[in-house]
């Protein structure tokens, strides 16, 4: 990840706004990603973490404010073409069908398909090189139902990246997953060589794994920037209303946040 | 790799193969059996005689009975076998519910209000026949179920539309039936409800087929989008699937085929319910084979019920929706058993 001189951020919202009825959930948030960096979202439940996803990955269009996509608004887009360049992995993916786990990684190839084209030898390279880099090639034929959370949202990666895509973006993936688990869900997601989006809760994975971070707080942007800069005790007593120790870790170097109690 | 896909491809076509020839060995049974034996042997000279491939002759009203009565019969069985089970499994995709069958869009409850307002009450004085006025139902309650249920979080709230918009003119129905002084008719009428494939002639080919495969073929052609839809709308969207066009073109299919099918030969049930679900235990939930699947088994489950309903208490006629629940429940049963060991 080395920080050469970008023109244009590849993702950007600007001065965003969203309802759901008459209640304001995002109220004029800008935010933006540069190339093959990755943002973490971060904020207390209901601070509109999820709404912004939705808004930055293009499934809803903001009530006010705009969504651009390498500097294109994100209404330009059609679907199929938008499906190919970004890729979103869910909180939590529920099916009642008995799907497989190749079944579920060869969604991701949905948008390069026509109603009838065949499945190509390209699909099938791509579709195995996900599974290989989230571990899970040798798992193929086994039932969804039969995977761990962690197992899962593994599977739901790998679709995402048969997508091929040149952004992904996460809401909470490592929501219901152990420790262990969210670490590697985290890594893998890090050591991608794509432009990132993420929600996170834990603010020591944002400050490990994040190269900038937005504060939300009842759907404002509080707070936008590199950790270092973000993260600090009073912007986590001010949103999130506890007391805080911040100190640079002495094993990796990046932020440690201790919660005094 | 490539073997095992072969080799899947060819099992896949020798499944198909056999379907369809049990299809054709059941509707040629379905031709011979009945009040008047006629061997199968008349049976294929007299298609084949029609077709102008041979010219055997026969006695005229074995001829007749064949080609007129029986024969239309057994295909108008086979088309709407096919179609229910064909909406069936395309309501259990997009509404992302297993208990989801043709019926949940409240068109059996519209088309049997639309049946009674004709018989019962007179509707369009005689001009109308009993097929028009459930189909114009079947409609009605479809459009009030669509317009109950649009806007987001569609797939629970269809669902909720239909229950409302069957409970609602099921009640319709009743209060014109238990109003009505006819006691005869309203009998008449629920038998007609329960499913007869009775006085079906080629007309009614003609239009079952043409509306089933058309509808097949629009189902087929969404078979991709369907698959999206297997972690729920927003997954579908994010994988370049416009979700609204496609809900909107398969509603419209799986009530066009349902309204005709149920105007032309009652509300026969279960067909929708239970074969998607036992096609999916054979191909697995895959909608590129699994629709093809349904249509198939759903004209043979329905062939070979129509033939149980003539034979069970001959000389009279089973409503042939009594037998499709009599032998899908225990059938739905199984299923349900083994599903309990996979989930």
């Amino acid at each position: 990840m080395t920080s050469d001189p970008v023109s244009a951020p590849v993702l950007a919202a600007t001065a965003v706004s969203w309802l759901a009825g008459r209640k304001v959930i995002l109220d004029g948030v800008t935010v933006s990603v540069d190339e093959g960096r990755t943002l973490g979202l971060i904020g207390p439940n209901g601070s509109g973490k999820s709404s912004l996803i939705r808004l930055l990955a293009g499934l809803r269009a903001p009530a006010a404010g705009k969504v651009t996509l390498d500097g294109k608004p994100m209404s330009g887009f059609a679907r199929r073409e938008l499906a190919r360049r970004v890729s979103v992995v869910e909180q939590h993916s529920a099916t009642e069908a008995n799907v497989t786990v190749i079944d579920v990684v060869r969604l991701g190839r949905t948008p390069y398909r026509s109603a009838l084209s065949p499945w190509t030898q390209e699909d099938d390279r791509i579709v195995t090189e996900a599974l290989v880099r989230v571990g899970l090639d040798d798992r193929r034929e086994q039932f969804w139902h039969t995977l761990s959370g962690g197992e899962r949202q593994r599977v739901q990666l790998a679709r995402a990246l048969a997508q091929s895509p040149s952004v992904l973006i996460l809401d909470e993936p490592t929501n219901h997953l152990d420790i262990q688990h969210q670490i590697d869900i985290l890594r893998l997601v890090s050591e991608l060589p794509l432009t990132t989006v993420v929600a996170i809760h834990d603010l020591n994975l944002a400050a490990r794994f994040c190269d900038v971070i937005a504060v939300l707080s009842e759907g404002r942007l509080v707070a936008f920037g590199p950790p270092t800069d973000i993260l600090t005790e009073k912007t986590i007593a001010d949103v999130f209303g506890v007391e805080a120790h911040v100190s640079t870790s002495p094993h990796h170097g990046r932020l440690h946040i201790q919660f005094l109690m | 790799m490539t073997r095992s896909r072969i080799g899947r491809w060819a099992l896949g076509a020798a499944g198909v193969f056999l379907v369809l020839l049990a299809l054709l060995v059941a509707i040629v049974a379905g031709v011979a059996i009945g009040e008047m034996t006629i061997p199968m042997e008349t049976t294929i000279a007299a298609v084949t005689n029609r077709l102008g491939f041979t010219a055997v002759a026969l006695p005229r009203i074995q001829e007749a009975v064949i080609w007129d009565y029986r024969l239309s019969r057994s295909l108008v069985a086979a088309f709407c076998g096919a179609g229910l089970a064909l909406s069936g499994a395309i309501l259990q995709s997009l509404l992302r519910n297993s208990l989801a069958e043709p019926y949940v869009l409240g068109i059996s409850a519209g088309a049997s209000t639309g049946a009674v307002s004709v018989m019962l009450l007179g509707f369009g004085a005689g001009a109308i026949s009993l097929s028009a006025g459930a189909f114009a139902g079947a409609l009605i309650a479809f459009v009030f179920v669509v317009m109950l249920s649009s806007g987001r979080q569609t797939a629970d709230r269809t669902i909720l539309a239909g229950v409302a918009a069957s409970q609602l003119f099921n009640a319709l129905t009743s209060y014109i039936v238990s109003t009505s002084a006819n006691a005869e008719q309203a009998r008449s009428v629920m038998f007609w409800l329960l499913g007869s494939l009775a006085g079906v002639r080629w007309p009614e080919v003609t239009l079952a087929a043409s509306v089933v495969t058309i509808g097949l073929i629009v189902c087929i052609w969404h078979a991709r989008a369907l698959d999206a839809f297997t972690f729920g709308e927003d997954a579908a969207r994010s994988l370049g699937i416009a979700v609204r066009r496609v809900r909107v073109v398969l509603l419209l299919v799986t009530a066009l085929m349902t309204a005709t099918i149920v105007s032309m030969v009652g509300a026969i049930g279960f067909v929708g319910l239970v074969i998607p679900h036992a096609a999916r235990f054979i191909v697995g939930p895959g909608h590129i084979r699994l629709l093809p699947a349904c249509a198939l088994i759903g004209a043979l489950f329905m062939v070979l019920a129509d033939i149980v309903s003539r034979i069970v208490i001959a000389p009279q006629i089973l409503p042939i929706g009594v037998v499709t629940a009599l032998v899908g429940v225990p059938f739905f049963c199984v299923i349900l058993y083994r599903a309990r060991r996979v989930a």
